[in-house]
């Protein structure tokens, strides 16, 4: 489903050089994890799967399902099916939660020439949705994410992938910020998703989350390469002896 | 004889005198109102006021009025659905009122050609300032109208909308309004047209007794054929509470004038504006407001979009009185710039002769912001819906604030309504 080829890519601001050289494939049904220090170019990656514009992609390429995105804006690659999970979802005062939501479900439902969702509809689902993952609806009631504490965004963010239902979802170390309770809520979201046709890729810093969505296979990024690939026992080897090891071997 | 070199007058100043001219036998009043439109069309004889005249800097009215069209008597506009359902709609078209007024409980209604014509309402007419251009153009040439008195504890369950439409040609309209004490109610102010080249005045006047409590909304929506001068007066008295909002959302050449005047302890004002600028336009609004007593309160908040080859201006100025202590003002103009060729010019002022207040001002001036337009395109938002989304939210924040339903549902709505037309 997802192929990374010798990816190259830098800061357009500043040209510093972030990815270099990363391959990777994901296959559909896969739950992959994404580890490594801090620096290593895990959140950046998943903000070029997104389509940042604050990055530029100078050699290789990404495929999804054989087919580059490296020409499509952020919008259509959602439409694609591309789900990116932020680490840091933005308050956007002024936009209302639910109107936030019927847009980007009937944007994508009209993107894929489908009609858009009659009201009744569309509030059964986000009920439906919410009450998963143990979520207020007055809380949608508000503008998106503002005044959202950590936790209540990095659900909100589970919320509208559920509700999007894309085909690779990008998790953008989700699990900071979020006590155990929360962080179990939110796996459990995150598994419910798990199906032969998805791919999920967990970014994250811990074995931690990993502990609640297992993974298929762990891969080590550092300095903007993968270094190291393994099944869910990387995981926890990482845990118990650090980067340092797996660093090391590769240098 | 007179020995000033006299400036050589600009059409429209010419225009004008003629206009007074002509108009003068047609016009409703007694000597008193008279002598109150002789003393107006003289200060119009001085000349429009220009860049020079530092309350009209940024809107040189003599070089920007280039042209005013004649009084149409066969104009016809019509009444319009009001933007609060339910509303008692009292309207005047092409500068008349409606014969028939309507009964409204507790309130009393009167067409203002009578109160010209027994002259009740001379003393109103004076100009707030030698600069009150607005004032004079009004003074010199309004015939109706309406004052609408509501009575002590009224307590209005229905809106009222004051309706000045006009499909051309020249209006000049006052509309007064008293809410006696304890009174509470919610008026529209709408102001709008279509048709040709059409100048209009419109002068509001409002006194708030004591603990009044009054939520005024000036929705403007004239077509881009329309100049549009336009002044807001008040007076708010003990514990009595304002909110104004203030929406404009078209004309060629308009000027809002807010003149506020706190002038029993515990009164409160709030200015909520959003200024939707398109097009090759010019809007300013002006606000003059003075504390005079202590213990009173004021924000301002200003939001502005500008598109096109739009100019807006905003001046905000707060006068604190020397006996106006444990006076809090704040106020704040935020703009979001779309385009290369727009502008909005900001000049908030405060001059404050008590030393024990609370007072401040903020501007600023942005773009969409990046992050905010990524993050909704990441959600499968193209980015021209996204960026309609983004404007929208900056200034539906200011109308969220009114915090009720009715009001931000009709707003929103005349907001989206102009997002399709110009977004």
């Amino acid at each position: 489903m997802l192929e990374i080829k010798n990816l190259h890519a830098r800061i357009v601001d500043d040209g510093t050089e972030i990815i270099r050289g990363l391959d990777l494939t994901v296959k559909a049904g896969e739950v992959a994890a994404i580890m490594g220090p801090n620096g290593s170019g895990k959140s950046t990656l998943s903000y070029i799967l997104a389509g940042r514009e604050d990055y530029e992609v100078t050699e290789g390429d990404i495929l999804y399902n054989g087919q580059s995105i490296l020409e499509m804006d952020p919008a259509e690659r959602a439409t694609a099916g591309i789900f990116l999970a932020f680490q840091y979802p933005m308050e956007i005062p002024g936009v209302a939660t639910m109107e936030f939501l019927k847009v980007a479900m009937n944007e994508q439902r009209k993107a894929r020439g489908e009609e858009p969702l009659k009201v009744p509809e569309f509030l059964k689902r986000v009920k439906e949705a919410a009450a998963s993952l143990n979520m207020d609806m007055n809380m949608l009631k508000r503008p998106l994410n503002v005044g959202f504490s950590g936790g209540e965004k990095k659900r909100a963010e589970i919320l509208q992938m559920k509700l999007l239902e894309p085909k690779l979802c990008v998790l953008d170390e989700t699990d900071s910020g979020l006590d155990i309770d929360a962080l179990k809520i939110v796996a459990d979201g995150v598994n419910a998703l798990r199906s032969p046709e998805r791919a999920i890729v967990v970014i994250t810093h811990y074995q931690r989350l990993l502990e609640h969505i297992v993974p298929d296979s762990v891969h080590v990024l550092y300095k903007g390469q993968v270094i190291k690939s393994g099944d869910k026992s990387l995981a926890l080897d990482l845990e118990t002896n650090g980067y340092a090891g797996v660093i090391g071997e590769a240098a | 004889m007179n020995m000033h070199a006299q400036p050589q007058r600009t059409l429209a100043e010419t225009a004008l005198i003629d206009a007074f001219g002509e108009r003068l036998s047609l016009l409703p009043g007694d000597g008193a109102v008279m002598v109150k439109r002789d003393d107006a069309i003289e200060a119009i004889k001085h000349g429009l006021p220009t860049r020079r005249i530092e309350s009209w800097h940024y809107t040189d009215l003599r070089r920007l009025l280039t042209s005013v069209p004649a009084f149409e008597a066969d104009a016809i506009a019509k009444a319009l659905e009001p933007v609060l359902e339910g509303s008692a709609v009292l309207p005047v078209l092409n500068g008349v009122s409606n014969a028939k007024l309507p009964e409204i409980e507790g309130v009393t209604v009167q067409r203002l050609s009578e109160k010209l014509t027994d002259g009740s309402v001379a003393p109103g007419l004076d100009r707030y300032g030698a600069d009150d251009a607005i004032g004079a153009l009004n003074t010199a040439f309004v015939a109706d109208g309406y004052f609408v008195d509501i009575a002590e504890g009224a307590q209005l369950e229905k809106p009222i909308e004051l309706q000045n439409l006009q499909s051309g040609g020249q209006t000049h309209v006052r509309l007064l309004t008293r809410v006696g004490a304890g009174a509470k109610a919610i008026v529209v102010e709408r102001q709008a047209g279509e048709g040709g080249d059409a100048l209009v005045s419109s002068v509001s006047q409002l006194v708030l007794d004591e603990g009044a409590e009054v939520t005024w909304l000036i929705v403007q929506e004239q077509p881009d054929t329309a100049t549009h001068l336009a002044q807001f007066k008040a007076h708010i008295g003990k514990d009595a509470k304002l909110t104004l909002f203030v929406m404009n959302a078209g004309g060629r050449l308009v000027r809002q004038e807010v003149v506020v005047r706190t002038t029993g302890e515990g009164a409160d004002f709030k200015l909520r504006g959003i200024n939707l600028l398109a097009g090759d336009t010019h809007t300013d609004t002006t606000m003059v407001l003075d504390h005079t007593v202590p213990h009173t309160a004021s924000t301002e908040v200003m939001r502005n979009v500008v598109t096109g080859k739009a100019r807006g201006v905003f001046q905000g100025r707060i006068n604190v009185h020397q006996y106006a202590q444990k006076t809090n003002a704040k106020m704040a103009c935020n703009t979001l710039l779309l385009s290369d060729d727009g502008e909005f010019s900001t000049k908030p002022e405060l001059e404050i002769f008590a030393d024990d207040v609370v007072c401040g001002h903020g501007a600023t001036v942005t773009e969409i912001d990046h992050d905010h337009l990524f993050y909704l395109m990441a959600r499968g938002i193209d980015e021209k819906t996204a960026r309609g989304l983004l404007v929208k939210a900056f200034v539906a924040e200011v109308i969220e604030e009114l915090d009720d339903e009715a009001l931000v549902d009709a707003l929103e709505a005349r907001l989206d309504g102009w997002f399709l037309t110009h977004g």
